[in-house]
């Protein structure tokens, strides 16, 4: 009898409490973020959609070979000595290669950031924007490369001249007297 | 019994007037659910530390309106096993259920829609239409989800009727009517003459004030019972039954067992004004007591109560089908035999 009495007595007494809880929290904060509107501060090192600097990069590669799903795709051309358009690096030296082609795959890219260790200059980075949806696949890819077609054709070709007239030089120096290689053929 | 409505008194009683009549509760039943469902969501969001519905107007409050539309628009399915006269018929039998109750509520000192002396007695019996409904529902819709649904609605409507019955018979003891615009017009005066704090009468009146604070909250549990309501929804309780006796419904049918939800929250929390809450009265002597007031009167309780139901539904768990004939038949029953037998002995010897 007393533990009947003692089970209906706990039980209004619990309702009571459960309902002072949820009464609480009726005039709490809410949690809830409005997203569209309001946003989210998002941590110091969230890994969000890449941005490639063109002046900090040296067209190493390192990048699109560590990628675990290859979604970098670059093209590099050697810079011809006899080129007029000198371009510097951010640390004041003189750019190497060119980087005709820099691409980035956003619908492949998975956000591991194995590229932005792997550069030696930094000049891959996350960046901390992550709206950029689209409605066609083929908007995804990224275009980070600066210089135009035109510039491209006319890279390739001074970097071919270069090519041939090293091989001329080349075949001149097998050409001169005195090469020991090719002294039955010079007779004939 | 001289009974004044104020249409009739303005327009004369014709066949307009009565039509007038018949519709106005219809139209605040309406109005009423869009602001409890509203309420519902916004409580059950708040307490859960979230916002709710915010898009859909300034501060969501369109939300309601825009699943009406929604419900509207769905496809009406009807199974292809499915008893089909039993089934459509179910949830307008579930809502008639809900508002015939309405012909007897006074929601002011000048407009009842009907004033009939059995007034309490014709609640109790209206209100079993709803079960009846429920149970063609969940038989018709042959899925044994509903089927399910539909016996535990009923074994908890019964158990829970007879309880709710004896707390509010205790109180006609008191009152010796059943007439609810009689039981109002017994409470007028300051909150202490509401039978919540043991109805009108001298200071003697004080060693029954407990007991009908009991019976107030006994007739408020079974009332939750009785709507399906959290804690006992177990007949619709959506972790077990899926959906329980409204399983196989869509569309407008579905809405029309949520709205007769609803409705018949409102009906349970009018006869708990009316009985307990000192109806369509001020709760401060004749200050902002009238007729006009006693509209606001009514509703702002009849609202509040149907607010604690939310807040209610918010904060406990569901009960488990054999507790909830423990807490029935083994606790409410016997206290509310109880009070009613202590509430006898004082009207005996006053």
């Amino acid at each position: 009898m007393v533990q009947y009495f003692k089970t209906i007595w706990s039980g209004i007494a619990t309702t009571f409490t459960g309902m002072k809880i949820t009464l609480k929290h009726l005039f709490t904060k809410k949690v809830t973020i409005q997203y569209p509107d309001e946003n989210f501060p998002l941590p110091e090192t969230a890994r969000n959609r890449l941005f490639m600097e063109m002046t900090k990069c040296i067209g190493c590669k390192n990048c699109a070979k560590i990628c675990p799903v290859n979604c970098i795709d670059i093209e590099t051309i050697k810079v011809s000595p006899e080129d007029p358009h000198k371009e510097l690096h951010r640390n004041g030296k003189e750019r190497k290669l060119w980087v005709p082609t820099f691409e980035i795959d956003f619908a492949k890219c998975c956000y591991c950031g194995l590229c932005t260790e792997v550069c030696p200059t930094d000049a891959i980075i996350h960046t901390k924007e992550f709206e950029y949806s689209e409605y066609n696949r083929e908007n995804l890819v990224y275009k980070f490369h600066t210089l135009t077609p035109e510039q491209t054709e006319e890279k390739r070709r001074l970097l071919e001249e270069l090519d041939a007239k090293k091989e001329k030089e080349k075949k001149q120096d097998e050409n001169k007297p005195g090469n020991k290689e090719t002294p039955g053929e010079k007779r004939e | 019994m001289e009974s004044i409505n104020f249409l009739y008194e303005l327009l004369g009683k014709n066949a307009l007037t009565i039509t007038l009549v018949v519709i106005l509760p219809l139209g605040f039943v309406l109005i009423y659910a869009l602001v409890a469902i509203l309420a519902e969501l916004k409580t059950s969001a708040w307490i859960q530390e979230r916002l709710g519905p915010m898009r859909t107007g300034p501060w969501g409050i369109l939300q309601p309106v825009a699943e009406v539309i929604k419900l509207i628009q769905k496809e009406d399915i009807t199974p292809a096993k499915a008893d089909k006269l039993l089934y459509n018929a179910a949830p307008f039998i579930v809502f008639t259920g809900a508002y015939s109750a309405f012909a007897v509520i006074p929601f002011s000192e000048y407009f009842a829609p009907s004033r009939i002396d059995l007034g309490l007695f014709y609640i109790f019996a209206v209100g079993s239409i709803s079960a009846l409904g429920i149970v063609m529902g969940g038989w018709a819709s042959n899925n044994k989800y509903s089927m399910m649904g539909a016996m535990r609605s009923v074994a908890q409507l019964i158990s829970y009727e007879v309880p709710a019955a004896i707390a509010i018979l205790s109180i006609v003891v008191l009152t010796s009517t059943m007439n609810l615009q009689e039981i109002n017009k017994l409470q007028t005066g300051w909150f202490w003459n509401w039978f919540l704090f043991g109805g009108p009468g001298t200071l003697a009146k004080w060693w029954i004030v407990p007991f009908t604070i009991i019976l107030c909250m006994i007739y408020f549990i079974a009332a939750l019972a009785e709507t399906n309501r959290l804690p006992f929804d177990i007949p619709e309780g959506e972790s077990e039954l899926v959906a329980g006796f409204h399983t196989e419904y869509s569309g407008i049918k579905f809405a029309m067992f949520f709205f007769a939800e609803y409705a018949y929250m409102f009906v349970v929390a009018a006869i708990l004004t009316t009985v307990f809450l000192g109806g369509w009265n001020s709760p401060f002597g004749n200050l902002m007591q009238g007729p006009g007031w006693g509209v606001f009167w009514f509703i702002f309780k009849g609202f509040s109560v149907v607010m604690v139901q939310i807040w209610i539904r918010w904060t406990l768990p569901r009960f488990r089908v054999d507790q909830l004939m423990y807490l029935g038949w083994k606790i409410l029953l016997p206290i509310s035999f109880v009070c009613f037998l202590i509430i006898s002995l004082y009207v005996m010897l006053k």
